[in-house]
């Protein structure tokens, strides 16, 4: 029952961290209509500013602000350079060029912080582990991330549903022309969702830099992730994002924790043990198809579209 | 061949020779020549890159056929050159090594993949057909890092090559090269043929308004889903192919990113243009050799010049090609 609930926040913890991959992802996607692999590079030079500033600072906290400060530049940047140029294009030259992207920043890292990876050490006092439920132990940075991640999904949300530049990124999500037709300075407003989306992405990168290893190619898998959550979720929908990125969390740790020991009790020791990994990694693709068969649309289908 | 109709006159125009006419020659005849080149210099190495531009090619153009013309946009097409790399090795591995057996099942078992992936996700429209193929594709992907009898995530090498009696010797490079090329031919000839059909003008008109399509009595589903097991099965033969070429399959071929790299030669080709993925995989490939022999890091010029081609080109480089001709 603990190693339950210890796998149960597990999960909550990668579904929170996934979705403040996916907000900006389908905030991206669903207003802009834009396909973003580069999303991942923002995760990861998130990641490597909050190591190197961190070293040079010699301050957690201090080199966290100004990793998330130096993301959001770049995606500010990136989306007046380039992403701009690609709006109303076909999905399939936003695939190619973001690709190029991708390809780019990957090489960039490479160039400036070397093939090596690189760790991002804790404060002492984060180090320590809580006792959350008689006899279970917590590392308390894992409870940090859960609290922070979550209580910045809170933030999102007010963001999105409750303030005016909330209401305006709604509306561009479900009429982008009626929304310019009403006045709004459109070209701004995209580069503040580009900006915030980055800057989303950045935080997640830097959160989970202590717990990783900091390397080359961290984005891309979790990239495709947080694409499972948009889609599940429904493209452009922040509350579908939120469902989703906390099931897709809660699904893929559960998997890894339970499928293989599940599957035990049918197969022999080394077929559940290799089928037992392959299901438990495919866990959250198995829940996206089985969603997207029943719901072509996703779970919540943005409205207007 | 008529002159007129939608594929004819995007794809061929018979009669009057074009620059692109000419390219697409003159490309053919290099490639023809290829080996000439390599024993004269006795460079093997420009063979073994020739080869594997050859290989995905086929892989391009079988994405081409549902990409392009279908507008089918698969993301996890990576996932077949998997399958039939994977048949092909552990066919080998089990000790059936005859070609005349191992092709045609890495053939059909890619069909039948395409055909189970394609019945679930044709239901789904636009970004959701993406990632649902992407889903599917991963899952396979998974499966190969779970094959623990055949390497797991660490691949396979093959010791020997798929046999074919005294017919041909796959281990003669200028043999298996010629190979490629003659199936890569008669792949984009096939594909011409398609997308001149009836048949291929259905597909094309479902992608343009399906439900025109089907208010005029065609099941674009059936159409489509046929369209999509033959791309799968083109794609399979090329997986078979390409685990000849390396003598090894990993998982890694199965990457998602492998997906995207085919994604990107099709549209850096020119999508709905027949010799396309032909002319997208030559230059990735080249690009991707020549650069990384410039400089350690060539991503850093061969993404912006992706992101350039994406900007700056519609059609891709097969869309220039023919833009000459307008001057």
């Amino acid at each position: 029952m603990l190693y339950f609930f210890e796998q149960f926040l597990n999960g909550i913890q990668l579904g929170a961290l996934l979705f403040l991959l996916a907000a900006g992802l389908t905030l991206i996607f669903g207003i802009m209509d834009l396909v973003n692999l580069a999303h991942g590079s923002l995760y990861m030079l998130g990641a490597y500013f909050a190591a190197s500033f961190a070293e040079r600072t010699e301050s957690f906290l201090l080199g966290a602000v100004l990793a998330l400060a130096a993301t959001a530049v770049v995606g500010v940047l990136l989306e007046v350079v380039a992403i701009r140029r690609l709006y109303g294009r076909d999905h399939l030259d936003h695939v190619l060029g973001t690709f190029g992207l991708l390809l780019f920043f990957n090489e960039l890292v490479r160039l400036i912080w070397g093939p090596a990876g690189m760790t991002l050490s804790l404060p002492s006092e984060m180090l320590n582990a809580v006792e959350v439920l008689p006899g279970l132990f917590y590392p308390l940075y894992r409870l940090v991330i859960i609290g922070v991640t979550l209580g910045v999904a809170v933030i999102i949300y007010l963001l999105i549903m409750r303030t005016r530049l909330g209401m305006l990124i709604r509306a561009g999500a479900s009429n982008r022309e009626m929304v310019g037709a009403l006045g709004i300075n459109i070209k701004l407003l995209y580069t503040l969702v580009f900006g915030l989306g980055a800057a989303l992405a950045g935080f997640a990168g830097l959160m989970q830099a202590p717990i990783l290893t900091v390397q080359i190619g961290m984005g891309e898998n979790i990239l495709i992730a947080a694409f499972v959550v948009v889609t599940i979720g429904g493209i452009g929908s922040i509350r579908g994002a939120f469902v989703a990125a906390l099931l897709v969390g809660l699904a893929d740790t559960v998997g890894r924790a339970f499928v293989p020991d599940l599957l035990r009790a049918f197969l022999s020791e080394s077929a559940s043990s290799s089928l037992g990994r392959a299901l438990s990694s495919m866990m959250i693709y198995l829940v996206m198809a089985l969603v997207l068969i029943v719901r072509p649309e996703g779970l919540f289908p943005a409205a207007g579209r | 061949m008529s002159s007129t109709g939608l594929a004819s006159k995007k794809t061929w125009r018979l009669g009057a020779i074009t620059p692109r006419i000419v390219i697409n020659t003159a490309l053919i005849a290099v490639l023809a020549l290829v080996p000439l080149y390599t024993a004269l210099n006795g460079n093997a190495f420009t063979l073994t890159l020739f080869t594997r531009i050859v290989i995905l090619a086929i892989a391009a153009l079988s994405l081409n056929l549902i990409m392009g013309f279908g507008g089918m946009v698969s993301f996890g097409h990576a996932a077949y050159l998997g399958i039939g790399g994977y048949v092909v090795g552990i066919l080998a591995k089990e000790g059936v090594a005859s070609g005349f057996v191992q092709w045609p099942i890495a053939i059909a078992a890619s069909a039948l993949y395409a055909l189970v992936v394609g019945a679930l996700s044709l239901r789904t429209r636009g970004v959701y057909f993406i990632m649902i193929t992407l889903a599917f594709a991963q899952m396979i992907y998974y499966v190969a890092i779970g094959l623990d009898r055949y390497g797991g995530d660490d691949g396979l090498t093959i010791y020997k090559r798929s046999q074919f009696g005294a017919l041909l010797d796959l281990d003669n490079r200028t043999v298996f090269y010629y190979l490629c090329l003659v199936l890569l031919l008669a792949g984009i000839y096939l594909v011409w043929r398609i997308v001149n059909s009836r048949f291929g003008m259905v597909i094309q008109g479902a992608r343009s308004n399906e439900r025109r399509m089907r208010a005029i009595g065609f099941p674009t589903f059936r159409y489509k889903l046929l369209c999509f097991v033959v791309a799968g099965a083109m794609c399979g033969l090329a997986g078979a192919l390409l685990a000849n070429h390396t003598n090894f399959i990993s998982p890694a071929m199965m990457h998602w990113t492998r997906s995207g790299d085919l994604i990107v030669i099709v549209v850096l080709g020119g999508m709905q243009a027949i010799f396309g993925p032909l002319i997208g995989a030559l230059t990735f490939l080249v690009l991707e050799e020549g650069l990384s022999r410039v400089t350690e890091y060539s991503n850093l010029i061969l993404g912006p010049f992706l992101l350039f081609v994406a900007i700056a080109m519609h059609g891709g480089i097969d869309g220039l090609i023919a833009g000459v001709r307008r001057g």
